[in-house]
């Protein structure tokens, strides 16, 4: 029910983010949702790939420090309230999201957005139990 | 183990007497061979065998980096150029370098100290010397070399640069000993990173490292990642090279002073008097065997102390500490006195950060401003921006702890940072004042 998610530090250069598509593009890695959070110094730019090990360690090669992280991809109903729905479910069972990023692509009728919690598995229990649809992480690499 | 049981294990008291007569017979001949000498000691109020032991040391005139430069480059060898078999020099960052020289008893007396060197590390003729410091002019490279023959260990005098191949040399030699400065040593842990190399794989057991202020985390870093035991080694040209001072392996705790051929005091750089041993203040070193460059009292810059008390290897030469700064090196910085080892000493107590940083000083207007890069590596990586905040606030929090300094952070890509070949570059000050 996870979804492997790479964190990359960049330094705010201009050219730094090209860099990164570059060394992932001549990996044959495809990027399938991002997400870049930013600082006067610093960003950090999440990807879900295709290929997580694969675009980890070219990273690495290419000198970038890279992390990674477990993360949830959920079904959104897209019409309005689709995500306050779910946000509700989430504040009521206590679970704290740390930060969230949607999807390009659509499953079905549906959107799908990136959540990360503090208590994955306890977040995927409550949503699950209220049937929110919580993709599987080879459904996500392939969409 | 000791290379010299006589000398390196005397009582106290007989190097006392030791050193007061080969004090006494250096004040003579100076006073004789060296005009700059002679004029200094007059001044100071002594004549020929005015001098009569250590009592009278702390009143003889100090000799500095400045007086080296106006007798630039021969003005204070106290033998005739016959006598002098080579030269040292130097770098001389700024204007011209000091030059220093030696008789042919000078370069054995050197591979003596030396010998004793590393001895202290465990060094034995059966060990392969991988000696990675500079040959040439600096004294690095030949002061080992000398020494490592010496003892009757096989040498490699690789001398600096080209990493790669030295690794190369390193597996394909068995080298057990390694000799380079610190900051080198930290580079070729990571080089060996790179390439896939595992440490534990070669032969090395023991490096000797110097030229350089270092820390005692950075030492656990580099035992840490070359699996080897790291000592920290002492000289400088002025006093005759490397071989001035070292660690021993039993203890790893402050660097013998070789004493029956240096004395050393501990004095406040600003007054120039005399501290009492345990003391931080200014190293002062005198030569009290050397022919061809013998000083006296010379001010090295270097802040340090001195101990007596018994070490367990043996050894009866008083430790004098890690350097922990330069009275040169010191940076003031909104009146505060700041030495880059003080930052360094933040960033090592905190897990994970790498011992690579830079300290970049400018000026806002009228107020000086202090930023600190740090590398992000994997192991203070977060994906989540307060993480990477909470780090760089903590760092600040705790510089401004120790300095009362307040500075910034910066956290910068992995590799941005210079890697060293040679002395590392810590400080960029941009203050045009």
């Amino acid at each position: 029910m996870k979804v492997e998610q790479i964190s990359i530090f960049l330094e705010n250069k201009s050219g730094r983010l090209a860099e990164v598509t570059n060394i992932l593009f001549r990996a044959g890695v495809n990027i399938r949702a991002l997400s870049l959070a930013d600082t006067a110094d610093f960003g950090i730019l999440r990807l879900i790939v295709n290929q997580s090990d694969r675009a980890k360690q070219v990273l690495k090669e290419n000198g970038f420090t890279v992390g990674k992280t477990e993360v949830v991809a959920l079904e959104v109903p897209d019409r309005p309230g689709g995500l306050g729905e779910i946000l509700k479910i989430l504040h009521e069972a206590g679970i704290n999201v740390e930060y969230m990023y949607a999807f390009v692509q659509r499953s079905g009728d549906n959107a799908i957005i990136i959540f990360r919690f503090d208590e994955l598995d306890k977040a995927i229990r409550v949503l699950t139990g209220s049937g929110v649809r919580v993709l599987r992480g080879e459904e996500v690499y392939a969409l | 183990m000791i290379w010299d049981d006589e000398f390196e294990t005397l009582p106290r008291e007989a190097l006392a007497a030791l050193q007061s007569k080969r004090l006494r017979d250096l004040v003579d001949r100076v006073y004789s061979a060296v005009p700059f000498y002679r004029r200094k000691l007059d001044e100071a109020g002594f004549r020929s065998g005015d001098v009569r032991g250590l009592g009278d040391l702390p009143n003889l005139p100090f000799t500095t980096k400045d007086d080296l430069r106006e007798t630039y480059p021969f003005g204070l060898f106290a033998v005739p150029m016959e006598r002098v078999v080579r030269v040292h020099a130097s770098s001389g960052t700024t204007g011209k370098p000091t030059v220093v020289g030696y008789t042919r008893r000078d370069i054995d007396t050197w591979a003596e100290l030396m010998a004793r060197t590393l001895t202290c590390g465990g060094t034995t003729k059966g060990d392969v010397v991988h000696n990675a410091y500079g040959y040439g002019l600096f004294t690095g490279g030949l002061g080992a070399h000398y020494g490592a023959e010496r003892i009757g260990a096989t040498v490699i005098p690789i001398s600096g640069g080209n990493t790669k191949r030295q690794i190369m040399l390193m597996q394909d030699f068995g080298s057990t000993i390694l000799l380079c400065t610190p900051s080198y040593a930290l580079n070729l842990a990571d080089v060996m990173a790179e390439e896939g190399v595992d440490p534990a794989s070669l032969r090395l057991k023991c490096g000797l490292f110097g030229a350089e202020p270092w820390t005692e985390s950075m030492r656990g870093e580099i035992e840490k990642k070359l699996s080897i035991s790291a000592l920290d080694i002492y000289g400088l040209s002025e006093v005759i090279g490397p071989g001035v001072a070292s660690e021993c392996i039993e203890e790893k705790r402050g660097l013998h002073v070789f004493e029956d051929h240096f004395i050393a005091e501990i004095i406040d750089p600003s007054t120039g008097k005399v501290l009492p041993h345990g003391e931080n203040g200014e190293l002062v070193f005198t030569t009290i065997t050397k022919e061809a460059f013998p000083v006296i009292r010379y001010r090295t810059r270097d802040i340090s102390r001195l101990s007596v008390s018994p070490c367990s290897c043996g050894r009866t030469h008083s430790r004098m500490d890690r350097i922990s700064g330069r009275t040169d090196d010191m940076l003031i910085i909104r009146g505060v006195n700041v030495f880059p080892s003080q930052i360094e000493s933040v960033l090592m107590k905190i897990e994970g950060v790498e011992p690579h940083y830079q300290l970049i000083v400018s000026r806002e207007g009228s107020l000086d401003v202090l930023e600190v890069q740090v590398e992000v590596g994997e192991a203070i990586f977060s994906d989540e921006i307060k993480g990477l905040e909470t780090l760089a606030k903590r760092i600040e929090r705790e510089i401004k702890e120790l300095l009362g300094v307040s500075c910034k952070v910066k956290l910068v890509e992995p590799k941005t940072i210079q890697r060293s070949e040679g002395k590392a570059r810590r400080v960029i000050d941009k203050r045009k004042l």
